[in-house]
C-alpha cells in the first residue's frame, strides 16, 4: 500500500447529491490495499489527464480463455496495491434479478480475494469485480463455481448474452426474453469461454420494439419481439383514458403510418398498416395491447465505430416464432458464426463481414431467402452481380 | 490426488427462476398493464389481479460491497429479499403496497435518490475511464458524476418532454456503444499516437499493427523495424494502439470530450436513430469538467423549451431542422461536423428545400 496521498480533487467528488462513486471507493479502501491505491492512482490521473492502466496481459483462470481483463499500472513502485488491478467478469442471472442470499455471498468472495469494488453491471451486463491480483484468480473461480456462478465472456468469443425484464414484469413483452438470453447462454458455453472467432458476438434480447437492452445498437444480433396480428384494444378503457389524455393528438396523430382514427369513445387500428413501433401502446398500456401471435424480428450487425463506423442491425428474420428450447434460433446462430468462421478477417465483426462480402453470401450460407423487410429499399446502382448459373 | 475436488467449468448463467420474487413467479408472463405512480415508483397489475410495486433508486455504477450489503439490508427489511438492477445501473425493490411509503422514505433518509421512472433522465450508462481502463481519452465515473449533480432533479422530480438518455464512452471502443442516445459524451484523442521506436519490434507484430488502421495511414519502416505514420491521415480512433502498446495515443492536451445528440434506440414512433456530432471538443477539466456539464445542461434545457410532448430529442431536432437547431443552441457549426469518412455522402442535403434558421 502507497503511504497516504492526498486527493483533493477526487475529494470534490464526494460533494453533491448523485452519488459518488468516490465515496465507494473511499469506503473499500478502508479494507482494501488494492481500494486505497485505486485512489491515489486516480487522483494522478486526475492531475496528469491520461490513464495509469497498461495493456492488458493474459492472465485467466484454467481451461478458459476469457473472463477476466489483466490490468497492470504503470507506477506499480509508487502504488503497489494496483500493481495489478484484474478484472473477473461474473455472468449474471438473466434479467438481474439477486436475492439477498447470493448478492451477499458474492460479497464475501470478492472482499476475501479482491478491492471489493464492482460494477453493476458492465456494459455488456456481467457483474464486473475490478482489482485482484493473478494469483487470487484461481481461488475466486473456485469459490464462485461451489456456488454456482461462472465467468463472462471476454476477448473474441460470444459475449454474455443479455436481456430486458422481459415476461418477468412487462406487459410488453412479446417472447420470453430471460428465457432465450439464459437458453442461448447455457448452449453456447464452449463459444462464450474459449474465443474462437474472428472477433466478440454480442446477443441482445428485447422483447418489444422499445428494446430497452439497446439490441438494435450493442448486440451483433438482435432479437426484438414482434406480433403478427392485431393490437388487442379495450374499448372501454380507451373511453376511460379519454378523460385523461388527449388521444387524438398524443396517440393518433403521432402514429407513425396514420393507421389509427378517434372519434372521441371508439379507436380504430388498421391493423394492415401498423408497423408495431409501440407509441400507441406506450401512452395507453391500460387499453392496448400487443396481439396474441408472437415471435421475434432477427436483426444482424449491430456495433460500435471501431473500424469502419458503428453500425445498427438490420432486419435478417422478418418473424421467428421463438419458444423452448428455441432451436430455430440455435441453428440460425450457428450458421452465422461458420459463414463468419469461414470468411471473417482477425477482429472483423460479422455486421462489417456482410459490408465486405455483401449479404448474399451471407444469405446463402444460411439459407435465408431475400425479403423486403431486410431492405429500407432496393439498390438504386446498377453495378449487379450475376451468379453464374443465373445467366442463361 | 484422490481427493483433489472436481473442478467445476461451464456453468453459465444461474437460473433466473431461484432469484424472481413470489408475485413475478406467480405472475410471470400475465402481466396486463402498468402506471406510473410518481418518478420514483411504479405499478404492475397482473390478469390474475396481483399487483406488483417497483421503487427505483440511482446508483452511481462502481460500488463497493458496502454499498450491495446496505441494498440487501432494505430488500430484506422491505421487498422480501429480492432486489433488481436494471439495464442502467439502478436498483429496484419489490415492497407490498403498505411498504412502499416506508421504503422511499427510509432510501431518502439514507441519501439515496429515488427516481428515474418515466419522462426525464435516468441513470447514465458508462464506461471505465481512467478507473481500470487502458485507452480512454477521458475518465467516465467523474464525468458523470460532475454532469449528474447537476441535473439530478431531473431524476428524482422534474419532468421533460419525453426520456432523455445520457450516455458516456471514454473512447471511440464505445464500450458503452453510446452512439444511439439522446446525448452521448464522447471521449475523443485528437493527436496521432507517438511511435515509441525503441520497443515496438518487441511489442508488436507489424503487418497487423499496419492491417488495423481503418485510413491506411500506417506503413512499415524498415530502417528502425518499426513503423511510420502519416498523421494528416489518421483520425485518431486507436484501433492501432489496441494492437500495438507501443504507438501510445492518450495525450493530456490533445484528448477531451465530443458531444452528440439526438439517438435512440427506441422504435417508437419511428425508427431507433444514431446520436450525431453538435460539439466537437470540450476540454478535459478534472475533477468537475464545467464546459462539458454547461453544455449537457443547455442541450436539455433548450430541448425542454422547445419540444412537444412525447417527442425525444432526436424527433425535435428532426422537425425543427439542423439548421433551426444550432440557431437556438447558439452551438458554432464548423468543419469537423461535416462527416468525411465511410458514410459521409447519406448526411449531405440533397435539396434545396430548408429552413433559414
Amino acid at each position: 500500500m502507497s503511504k497516504d496521498v492526498k486527493t483533493p480533487m477526487l475529494d470534490d467528488l464526494e460533494k453533491g447529491a448523485w452519488p459518488s462513486f468516490v465515496k465507494e471507493i473511499k469506503k473499500a479502501a478502508k479494507r482494501s490495499n488494492t481500494a486505497h491505491d485505486l485512489l491515489g492512482i486516480l487522483e494522478r490521473s486526475y492531475r496528469d489527464k491520461v490513464t495509469h492502466w497498461k495493456h492488458g496481459g493474459i492472465v485467466g483462470v484454467l481451461g478458459y480463455g476469457g473472463g477476466v481483463i489483466g490490468r497492470y499500472c504503470d507506477l506499480p513502485e509508487e502504488f503497489p496495491g494496483v500493481a495489478h488491478f484484474h478484472t473477473v467478469r461474473i455472468n449474471p442471472p438473466s434479467g438481474f434479478f439477486y436475492t439477498s442470499k447470493a448478492m451477499k455471498e458474492l460479497c464475501d468472495i470478492w472482499d476475501k480475494y479482491g478491492s471489493g469494488l464492482t460494477n453493476l453491471h458492465g456494459s455488456t451486463g456481467d457483474m464486473v469485480w475490478l482489482g485482484t491480483q493473478t494469483d487470487k484468480l484461481e481461488p475466486i473461480f473456485a469459490e464462485i463455481t461451489a456456488k454456482g456462478w461462472d465467468l463472462g465472456g471476454s476477448g473474441s468469443c460470444l459475449r454474455t448474452p443479455s436481456s430486458c425484464v422481459g415476461m418477468a414484469r412487462c406487459e410488453f413483452s412479446n417472447i420470453d426474453t430471460m428465457s432465450i438470453c439464459h437458453t442461448m447462454t447455457q448452449k453456447f458455453q464452449d463459444e462464450l469461454h474459449r474465443p474462437a472467432f474472428p472477433y466478440k458476438f454480442k446477443i441482445k434480447v428485447s422483447g418489444c420494439a422499445n428494446d430497452c437492452t439497446a439490441a438494435v445498437a450493442r448486440a451483433d444480433m438482435s432479437i426484438i419481439g414482434t406480433w403478427k396480428d392485431n393490437i388487442r384494444i379495450d374499448q372501454a378503457e380507451v373511453k376511460n383514458l379519454a378523460k385523461s389524455m388527449n388521444i387524438q393528438e398524443e396517440v393518433v396523430d403521432m402514429c407513425p403510418t396514420k393507421c389509427m382514427s378517434f372519434d372521441g369513445s371508439t379507436l380504430k387500428i388498421n391493423d394492415k398498416d401498423c408497423n408495431r413501433c409501440m407509441h400507441c401502446i406506450n401512452r395507453m398500456p391500460k387499453a392496448l395491447r400487443p396481439g396474441k401471435e408472437k415471435g421475434a424480428t432477427i436483426m444482424l450487425g449491430g456495433k460500435a465505430p471501431i473500424v469502419t463506423g458503428a453500425l445498427m442491425s438490420w432486419v435478417l428474420v422478418p418473424f421467428m416464432k421463438l419458444e423452448a428450447p428455441y432451436d430455430n434460433l440455435e441453428a440460425l446462430i450457428r450458421k452465422l458464426w461458420e459463414w463468419w468462421d469461414d470468411h471473417g478477417k482477425n477482429r472483423e465483426r460479422i455486421g462489417e463481414l456482410v459490408d465486405r462480402m455483401g449479404m448474399r453470401s451471407m444469405l446463402e450460407a444460411t439459407g435465408l431467402p431475400p425479403v423486403p423487410q431486410m431492405v429500407k429499399a432496393p439498390r438504386t446502382n446498377p453495378y449487379v452481380f450475376w451468379a453464374p448459373g443465373e445467366v442463361k | 490426488m484422490a481427493d483433489k475436488p472436481k473442478r467445476i467449468t461451464d456453468l453459465g448463467s444461474p437460473d433466473y427462476n431461484k432469484f424472481l420474487p413470489p408475485v413475478i413467479a406467480k405472475n410471470y408472463g400475465k402481466w396486463k398493464y402498468h402506471e406510473y405512480i410518481n418518478k420514483g415508483v411504479m405499478k404492475h397489475v397482473s390478469e390474475t389481479g396481483d399487483e406488483l410495486y417497483t421503487v427505483r433508486i440511482a446508483t452511481p455504477r462502481l460500488v463497493s460491497t458496502d454499498y450491495i450489503r446496505e441494498m440487501c439490508d432494505f430488500s430484506e427489511k422491505y421487498s422480501g429479499g429480492y432486489l433488481r438492477w436494471t439495464t442502467r445501473h439502478n436498483v429496484e425493490f419489490f415492497p407490498a403496497k403498505e411498504q412502499v411509503d416506508g421504503l422511499v422514505a427510509d432510501l431518502k433518509k439514507a441519501g439515496h435518490l429515488v427516481g428515474g421512472i418515466g419522462y426525464g433522465i435516468s441513470n447514465v450508462v458508462h464506461t471505465q475511464g481512467w478507473i481500470h481502463c487502458h485507452t480512454p481519452a477521458t475518465d467516465a465515473s467523474g464525468v458523470v458524476k460532475a454532469v449528474m449533480d447537476e441535473l439530478h432533479e431531473y431524476f428524482t422530480t422534474k419532468t421533460l418532454p419525453a426520456r432523455v438518455r445520457i450516455a458516456l464512452a471514454c473512447c471511440l471502443n464505445m464500450c458503452g456503444a453510446v452512439h444511439c442516445s439522446d446525448i452521448a459524451i464522447l471521449g475523443i484523442h485528437r493527436l496521432p499516437p507517438k511511435v515509441n521506436e525503441a520497443t515496438l519490434a518487441n511489442q508488436c507484430e507489424i503487418p497487423t499493427t499496419i492491417a488495423s488502421c481503418p485510413t491506411g495511414a500506417i506503413s512499415p519502416n524498415p530502417a528502425t523495424k518499426s513503423v511510420k505514420i502519416k498523421s494528416e491521415r489518421c483520425m485518431y480512433c486507436g484501433n492501432c494502439y489496441t494492437m500495438c502498446p507501443s504507438l501510445p495515443i492518450a495525450d493530456g492536451t490533445g484528448d477531451g470530450i465530443s458531444i452528440y445528440v439526438g439517438g435512440k434506440v427506441s422504435n417508437a414512433r419511428g425508427p431507433a436513430r444514431m446520436s450525431k456530432l453538435v460539439i466537437p471538443f470540450l476540454p478535459n477539466n478534472p475533477p468537475r469538467w464545467p464546459e462539458t456539464v454547461k453544455a449537457v445542461k443547455h442541450l436539455v434545457e433548450v430541448y425542454a423549451q422547445n419540444a412537444k410532448k412525447h417527442e425525444r430529442m432526436g424527433e425535435w431536432i428532426e422537425r425543427i431542422g439542423w439548421e433551426r437547431f444550432f440557431k437556438l443552441t447558439g452551438i458554432p457549426f464548423t468543419y469537423q461536423h461535416i462527416d468525411d469518412f465511410t458514410f459521409a455522402r447519406d448526411t449531405f442535403r440533397m435539396t434545396p428545400t430548408f429552413k433559414w434558421e
